[in-house]
C-alpha cells in the first residue's frame, strides 16, 4: 500500500458539528419566521444576551458551569464502555451532600470548609456511581436500567430531605443557607459565575490528562474500545469500569455541590433543570473529548442565557432556545447526515 | 469483440492510502479470471467498485465496451454482476430458500409463493450442479453450503458477471474441492467469474488468465499456461519467495508447559475440552490439527488464562499456573496470537503505538513515575517495532483499522514477542495473510524454536501445521484423538479430524 499524506486519517475535522450548529439556527429562523416573529431580532438578543457583555459572559459561564461537570462525568464513563445515564442521580446526591457539610460543618476557615464540602460532594457522587458498578460487575445488570433507576431515587430521595428532615422553615422547599465559609467566591461580580467554573475548567484538563497520559486512563480506553483485546491482554475489566464508575460519580457530586456552593447558597427542591441529561448531550455534541465538552458546554450554555434575555427582549418565548438546542442534539447526532447529504462525501 | 467487463484507470483512495492506482482490468466474457495479490494489495477494492460498495476516485467501469455508473450492489445485479464476500450476509435463522429469494421474492398474495419459489430453484440448483437442501435451516448448515446459498442468491438474481472474494477462506478442503467444480459447471453455463484469492494452488486449479496486483497497481496479466507459481508469487511479492521451511533444531528436554486432566465447563457456544494432557518442551513447535470448532479456541483460551479448566492443573516450568490471571501469565512469559484479530488481537480505533503497548502500559519504562505514560519512550518504541516487524504504516498515530489484515497480524505478532517470551500459542497465525506475511510469520516461529521457546500451533491449515510442527495432536470434540508425526500420511490425519481413534488409524 502506498500513502498519501494529504489525507492522513489523523485529520480531526469538526466542520461537520459547525455546519450541524448552523443549520439548527436556520431552521430555528425558519420556524420563527413562520410563528411570525423576525428572526434578526431573536437572534441578535440571543447572541447579545449570551455574549454582548462581561454580564452577557458570566451569565453564559454560569450555565455552561454544571453541564460541564455532568458532560466530563457522562464522558469517562462512556470512554470505559459504559452507558451511565445516571449523572442527574449523581449530581443530586453529591449537591446534597456538599449543602449538608455547608451547613452544618462550622468554624472551620473558609477554603477548608469550601474544599471538605466539595470533597463530601464528590465522595456521595461516587457512591451514588459505585452502586450500579457493583450491580453491572458482579451481577450483570445493566447500567441503562440501574442508573436510571439510581437517579430517581436521587431526585425523590432529596426531594424528601428538602421537604421534611432538613427543611427552613419557610414556604419553599430547601434547606438553610450554608455557612459563610462553604460559599465559593464569585468571579465576575455581579453575575453568579464562582470559582466552580474555574474548578470545572481544571477537570477537564484534568480528565484529558487521565485519559490520555496515564496508565489508568489508557486501559480504561482499551476497555472501552474492546472489552476482548483488553481481556487478552491481562488488564482487569471489571476493576477499570469500576473506576470510571467512581470518578464519574465524583466528578458529577463536584459538580452538583459547586452548584449549591456557587450559585444557590443552599439546596433548593428541583435547583437541577436536567443537568445530569443535558450532560449526556453535552458530551456527545462534545465528541466525547473533554476540549470538545467545554466548548459544547459554552455552546448550551450560551443557548440558555441567551435564550433569556431573548424571551425577555423580544418576547419569543424561551422554548424557542430550547428547540435549536434540540436540533443541535439531533445534528450532530447524525453525521451521516451532515456527511452525506451535505458535505457530499460518499463512504469515508 | 469488446470485453464483458473493463476498467480504465480505476483510482481508489482512502485516507492515508492509495488502495487502487489506475487499473485497467479486462475480463473476457466466459471465462475464470484469477485476481492474485497479497493483503492490503487492492483486490477487495477493485471489487468492491466495480460492485458499487466504493466510488472511484477516477477512471471508467465498461461493461460490453460501454461506460456505466454503478454506484450501488442495486445497480451491479442490474448491469449482471453479483459478489459472494468473504463474510456470509445470511439471516441465520431462515432457511435455505429464503434466503435465496430475499429481497426479490416470488408472492401470492401477501404471503411467499413456496411451491413456485421452490421449482424455480431446484432448476437453478440443477443449471449450477450445486447441491443445497432448500428447506433446511440455514444456521444448521456447514459454511460451504451456506456459501453455496450465496451463489445462488446472486444467480437467482441473474448474474452473469460473479465475483469471489477469498471464498476458500473460510472453508475445509473437500469444501474448496466441491468450489472449484461449482466454477467449472458455472463456466460452462456461460459465466464469467472473477476469483480473488492469494492461494496460487487455487488459482491454477481452474483459472484461465490471472491479473496479478501489488500496492494497488496491477502488476500483469498472463494465460494461466504462461505462469508458474514461482513467476506469480514473484509478481505478487515483488522478490523470490521460499516454498518450503527448513526444519530447525531438535526440541530439548526440559518441559515447559505441561496440562495434566483438563477438562472445561460446557456452556452454550463453546465447546467442553476432555481429559487434556500433554507435555511441551523447550525448543518444540506442538501443532494443533483438527476441524475448526473442535475445541482449539477453548485449548488456547486456557493456557493463557482466559477461561478456567473445571478439572485438572496446568503447570508452567514445573509452577502450578491453573488459576493465576492472565496478566500473571503475560508476565511469566505466556504469550498469544489470537485467532480471532478482531476480537481479540486488536483495538482498531486506537492508533498503531496504542495497540503495541496493550498490556505493557503499566509497567516501566512504558510507565515513568506511578501513573504517567512514558510518551517518549512509547512513540519510541513503537518505531522500533515498526521497523523490526516490517509493519507497513505510515506512521505511530495511525489507526490500526487502516492497515491491512496482514500488518494488522505483525502488530499483534510485535507485541506479543516484546514481552520476555518462553511461550507462545499461536491460534491461525496465518489466516487470510498473504504469501510474504505468512512466510515472515512461519519464519518467526522457527526463530523463536531455534531460540528454545515452545509453540503451541494451532491451525487449520494442515500443510502448515505439518510444515512446521515437531509433534502433531489432532482435536476432535474438545478430546485429543491421538498424536502423529507431521511426517505422517495426510489420509491418517483426516481419519483422526474426522473423529476415528488413534488405534484404528494405525491397525
Amino acid at each position: 500500500m502506498r500513502f498519501s499524506l494529504k489525507k492522513s486519517p489523523s485529520h480531526f475535522s469538526i466542520l461537520p458539528e459547525i455546519i450541524a450548529i448552523l443549520l439548527a439556527f436556520f431552521i430555528g429562523a425558519l420556524i420563527l419566521l413562520f410563528s411570525g416573529y423576525s428572526p434578526l431580532v431573536a437572534f441578535s438578543a440571543l447572541f447579545r444576551g449570551a455574549f454582548g457583555s462581561r454580564n452577557a459572559w458570566g451569565q453564559t459561564l454560569t450555565q455552561a458551569t454544571p453541564i460541564l461537570f455532568t458532560a466530563l462525568a457522562f464522558l469517562l464513563t462512556f470512554r470505559a464502555g459504559i452507558f451511565n445515564i445516571g449523572v442527574e442521580g449523581q449530581f443530586l446526591m453529591g449537591a446534597m451532600a456538599s449543602a449538608l457539610a455547608g451547613i452544618y460543618f462550622s468554624g472551620l476557615p473558609a477554603p477548608l470548609h469550601i474544599a471538605l464540602s466539595l470533597f463530601l460532594g464528590g465522595a456521595m457522587g461516587a457512591l451514588w456511581g459505585l452502586i450500579p458498578a457493583l450491580l453491572k460487575v458482579y451481577l450483570g445488570a445493566h447500567e441503562v436500567i440501574t442508573t436510571m433507576m439510581m437517579s430517581y431515587i436521587a431526585s425523590y430521595l432529596t426531594s424528601y430531605m428538602v421537604n421534611y428532615p432538613f427543611k427552613a422553615p419557610g414556604w419553599v422547599a430547601q434547606t438553610e443557607p450554608v455557612a459563610k465559609t462553604a460559599l465559593l467566591p464569585k468571579i465576575l461580580p455581579p453575575t453568579q459565575l464562582s470559582l466552580s467554573f474555574i474548578i470545572s475548567l481544571f477537570l477537564s484538563l484534568l480528565v484529558s490528562f487521565f485519559l490520555f497520559h496515564t496508565y489508568l486512563g489508557f486501559q480504561i480506553r482499551a476497555v472501552g474500545l474492546n472489552p476482548g483485546v483488553a481481556e487478552n491482554r491481562g488488564i482487569e475489566i471489571k476493576n477499570r469500569q469500576i473506576l470510571a464508575f467512581l470518578l464519574s460519580g465524583f466528578i458529577a457530586g463536584i459538580g452538583g455541590g459547586g452548584e449549591i456552593l456557587g450559585v444557590h447558597g443552599r439546596f433548593v427542591d428541583g435547583f437541577s433543570p436536567g443537568y445530569g441529561w443535558d450532560g449526556i448531550a453535552v458530551s456527545l455534541v462534545g465528541k466525547l473529548h473533554p476540549g470538545g465538552c467545554v466548548l459544547a458546554s459554552i455552546l448550551f450554555g450560551m443557548l440558555r442565557a441567551g435564550g433569556m434575555t431573548m424571551t425577555r427582549v423580544t418576547k419569543v418565548p424561551l422554548d424557542l432556545s430550547l428547540i435549536i438546542q434540540s436540533l443541535v442534539i439531533i445534528l450532530v447526532s447524525a453525521p451521516y447526515f451532515i456527511k452525506v447529504v451535505i458535505l457530499r462525501k460518499k463512504d469515508f | 469483440m469488446p470485453k464483458i467487463l473493463q476498467t480504465i484507470g480505476l483510482t481508489k483512495s482512502f485516507p492515508g492510502v492509495l488502495a487502487n492506482d489506475h487499473i485497467d482490468l479486462e475480463i473476457e466474457e466466459g471465462e475464470i479470471h484469477g485476481l492474485l495479490g497479497e493483503n492490503g494489495a487492492g483486490k477487495s477494492v477493485l471489487m468492491s467498485t466495480i460492485y458499487g460498495l466504493y466510488r472511484p476516485d477516477e477512471g471508467k467501469i465498461l461493461i460490453r465496451g460501454k461506460e456505466v455508473t454503478i454506484d450501488s450492489p442495486h445497480t451491479a445485479i442490474q448491469y449482471g454482476i453479483g459478489m459472494v464476500h468473504q463474510n456470509l450476509t445470511l439471516v441465520s435463522s431462515f432457511r435455505v430458500w429464503e434466503n435465496i429469494v430475499l429481497g426479490k421474492e416470488i408472492k401470492k398474495g401477501l404471503s411467499l409463493n413456496e411451491k413456485e419459489t421452490l421449482k424455480k430453484l431446484e432448476e437453478l440448483l440443477k443449471m449450477a450442479n450445486l447441491e443445497v437442501d432448500l428447506r433446511a435451516k440455514t444456521e444448521e448448515l456447514f459454511l460451504g453450503s451456506q456459501q453455496r446459498i450465496e451463489i445462488l442468491k446472486i444467480l437467482y438474481r441473474g448474474a452473469e458477471i460473479l465475483i469471489f472474494d477469498e471464498p476458500t477462506t473460510i472453508l475445509t478442503p473437500q469444501e474448496v474441492d466441491q468450489l472449484i467444480n461449482t466454477f467449472r459447471s458455472l463456466k460452462k453455463e456461460g459465466k464469467t467469474i472473477i476469483f480473488i484469492s492469494h492461494k496460487l494452488k487455487e488459482i491454477f486449479a481452474v483459472c484461465d488468465r490471472v491479473t496479478v496486483l501489488r500496492k494497488g497497481r496491477k502488476v500483469g496479466t498472463l494465460p494461466i499456461e504462461e505462469a508458474a507459481p514461482e513467476k506469480l508469487a514473484e509478481m505478487m511479492v515483488g522478490r523470490d519467495v521460499l516454498f518450503s521451511f527448513p526444519k530447525g533444531k531438535k526440541p530439548g528436554e526440559e518441559i515447559i508447559l505441561k496440562l495434566e486432566g483438563i477438562a472445561t465447563p460446557v456452556e452454550k457456544g463453546k465447546v467442553a475440552l476432555q481429559n487434556i494432557n500433554f507435555n511441551l518442551h523447550v525448543g518444540e513447535i506442538l501443532g494443533i490439527a483438527g476441524v475448526e470448532g473442535n475445541g482449539q479456541r477453548e485449548l488456547a483460551e486456557l493456557i493463557v488464562g482466559l477461561i478456567k479448566p473445571r478439572k485438572g492443573r496446568i503447570f508452567f516450568r514445573g509452577e502450578d499456573i491453573t488459576f493465576l490471571s492472565t496478566k500473571e501469565r503475560i508476565k511469566r512469559g505466556i504469550a498469544h496470537i489470537p485467532e480471532d484479530r478482531m476480537q481479540r488481537g486488536i483495538i482498531s480505533d486506537f492508533t498503531v503505538w496504542e495497540n503495541l503497548i496493550i498490556g505493557f502500559e503499566d509497567q516501566p519504562p512504558f510507565v515513568k513515575g506511578k501513573f504517567t505514560l512514558n510518551h517518549s519512550f512509547l512513540k519510541q518504541f513503537s518505531s522500533q517495532k515498526i521497523k523490526e516487524f516490517e509493519i507497513d504504516a505510515p506512521g505511530n498515530d495511525v489507526l490500526v483499522k487502516n492497515l491491512s489484515g496482514g500488518n494488522q497480524q505483525r502488530v499483534v505478532l510485535a507485541r506479543e514477542l516484546s514481552g520476555n517470551v518462553v511461550l507462545l500459542v499461536a491460534s491461525q497465525p496465518t489466516r487470510g495473510l498473504d504469501i510474504a506475511a505468512t512466510e515472515y510469520l512461519r519464519n518467526k516461529l522457527l526463530e523463536l524454536k531455534n531460540q528454545d521457546k515452545g509453540i503451541i500451533l494451532i491451525s487449520a491449515d494442515l500443510d502448515e501445521i505439518r510444515s512446521l510442527s515437531d509433534r502433531v495432536l489432532v482435536l476432535y470434540e474438545g478430546k485429543i484423538m491421538g498424536e502423529l508425526s507431521p511426517e505422517s500420511d495426510e489420509y491418517q490425519f483426516g481419519l483422526l479430524m474426522g473423529g476415528k481413534s488413534i488405534d484404528e488409524v494405525l491397525a
